[in-house]
């Protein structure tokens, strides 16, 4: 339209090449990780809390119960509480398989697809390695090249402003120019609490399930209320994982998706301008 | 493969895509992709090699920060399972563990063979005569749970001591009277096994145990001889046991991965 009038999009250099490897192997190994974990719930598909299993009285169990016609129904029971979840948990079909099969959670949600705890473990722990040291070289990263404080952590100002940034973000308004070349302070909080929060606790509360670690100092696992409240929070704690990626996704999906991915590809990110003239945005 | 179908027809039909359109199709297709992939990365043998050399590492990470002799937990008397679970064979369909049974196991014997100097055979009074060890610990299954008992038991320690090892004895096998596939067909042995390095198998809390909550173990749970191997989840603890035989390599007994469970693809170092 106007095109003597509008400058040129500017671009910008916003993530580092380190920082863009370190998270698409974050995005392989949590997505294997959350998928092989679920093949290894699947094996015994029920959470408790304390040091062993309370068979008769779990917190959290996807199992099947015998319908009308005889036929296995899919349930979930929490707290007592039971819902019908037939068709995807408790029961659901293996593939292109004519008729569904008792397990808990569903092939399409298994690595791999069909029931096989010894191979889900394999998996789980060959990545579980890869995700730890990546996560503990991104760390060290982070604080060593200054991109926690420069990036991560948010200022006071911002933290002032934080109710302005959870309008923005339920009316799904995306900072422009110059304020989009920092993190929002929603953002930044969400990160942390992944970082520093979800991420060590799902990583202790795994290692709190290995019989040899608990004997490192016998008694630490106590610290998380014992070895089943360990596989319980893991659990919880994928969940939370889970919930940020799908917020996540969502958040670059609506904030320009082709921009943001190709910024987290290549590095550069085009500065959304305001309003009425982001054609990326239209 | 199928799935990359629409993405080339797509592109030869249009030749702008939508960006977006692009995108989703993409993703999309590199899910179904992944998905069907990893089942069949999963029966490659040399992917699946890799995935399994994670396994070394563990064991390796294990032994520095939890040292050879690092004790797996011990609890109280009111931690005790009301009901200790059983869990794989409940009850050896083997004709010969019938006959023991039926006899209160009085003629059961435990021998300890292979690579010693002074091969060895045990009745359960014998066994019950020696100093033994009693202990409250976590049973953690593979599957996930975790029961807590009360054993009593031999240390193995002390059984190795009198049968005196060789110098190149490296793995402690276990030998159980349970088959675990049916009855032999064309005579294969499907008797559950295990094995155990020498660090676990000397392991002050390595027990040959014939009480669980002070009483005889119940045929569910191993009668009349079960092994506790603390540090490790509980396909390691073989039940029925029968014999204890040391080896310097268990390459040559059955699939030669070490254990029922092994040939069955679990891994051989099970504390993780």
């Amino acid at each position: 339209m106007d095109a003597i009038a509008s400058p040129p999009p500017q671009r910008f250099y916003r993530h580092r090449l380190p920082v863009r490897v370190m998270h698409w192997i974050n995005v392989v190994c949590l997505t294997i990780l959350l998928m092989s974990g679920l093949t290894i719930f699947n094996a015994h598909p029920a959470l408790y809390w304390g040091q062993q299993s309370t068979f008769d009285k779990p917190l959290f169990t996807v199992i099947a119960v015998q319908g009308a016609n005889g036929a296995p129904v899919g349930v979930t029971r929490i707290a007592g509480h039971q819902f019908t979840t037939d068709g995807v948990l408790g029961n659901s079909r293996v593939g292109d398989d004519a008729k569904p099969t008792v397990r808990a959670f569903p092939s399409w949600a298994t690595i791999p697809g069909p029931q096989w705890l010894s191979m889900g473990r394999h998996w789980h722990f060959f990545f579980a390695w890869l995700f730890v040291i990546n996560g503990i070289a991104y760390v060290l990263y982070a604080i060593f090249t200054g991109h926690l404080n420069r990036d991560l952590l948010p200022t006071r100002t911002e933290l002032r402003n934080i109710g302005r940034s959870i309008k923005d973000h339920l009316l799904f308004r995306h900072p422009t120019g110059e304020a989009a070349k920092r993190y929002n302070v929603l953002q930044n909080l969400a990160y942390l609490v992944v970082i520093f929060g979800l991420l060590p606790l799902v990583i202790v509360a795994g290692m709190a399930m290995s019989p040899r670690l608990d004997a490192v100092f016998p008694g630490w696992i106590d610290l998380l209320g014992g070895r089943q409240s360990a596989r319980t929070l893991h659990f919880l704690a994928a969940t939370g994982l889970l919930l940020f990626v799908l917020v996540h996704v969502f958040e670059v999906l609506i904030s320009g998706a082709w921009n943001q991915i190709r910024s987290m590809v290549t590095g550069y990110y085009t500065l959304p301008r305001a309003a009425g003239t982001d054609k990326e945005a239209a | 493969m199928n799935a990359a179908k629409p993405i080339v027809s797509g592109h030869a039909r249009t030749r702008t895509p939508s960006r977006r359109t692009a995108l989703r199709t993409a993703l999309a297709s590199l899910g179904t992709l992944s998905l069907a992939g990893c089942d069949k990365l999963s029966n490659n043998e040399g992917f699946v090699n890799v995935l399994k050399s994670a396994e070394r590492l563990s064991h390796g990470a294990h032994r520095i920060v939890a040292g050879r002799k690092a004790m797996a937990q011990e609890f109280s008397q009111a931690d005790v399972a009301a009901h200790f679970k059983g869990n794989g064979t409940l009850v050896p369909a083997d004709p010969e563990y019938h006959v023991a049974m039926q006899n209160g196991f009085k003629d059961w014997a435990l021998e300890v063979g292979g690579l010693v100097d002074k091969p060895l055979s045990f009745s359960l009074a014998e066994l019950r005569a020696m100093p033994s060890r009693t202990q409250i610990t976590r049973h953690d299954c593979v599957e996930g749970w975790s029961s807590i008992g009360k054993w009593k038991g031999v240390q193995l320690a002390h059984l190795l001591q009198m049968a005196q090892p060789k110098p190149n004895a490296k793995f402690v096998v276990f030998r159980c009277a349970d088959s675990m596939d049916g009855p032999p067909v064309g005579g294969r042995d499907s008797r559950y096994y295990e094995s155990v390095d020498l660090d676990d198998a000397y392991h002050v809390q390595t027990l040959i145990a014939y009480d669980l909550n002070d009483k005889p173990l119940p045929v569910n749970n191993g009668a009349p001889l079960r092994v506790r191997i603390e540090r490790q989840l509980g396909y390691k603890h073989a039940k029925y046991v029968t014999k204890i035989e040391l080896v310097e390599s268990f390459a040559d007994i059955r699939d030669g991965k070490g254990g029922y469970w092994e040939d069955n693809g679990y891994e051989w170092y099970a504390g993780i």
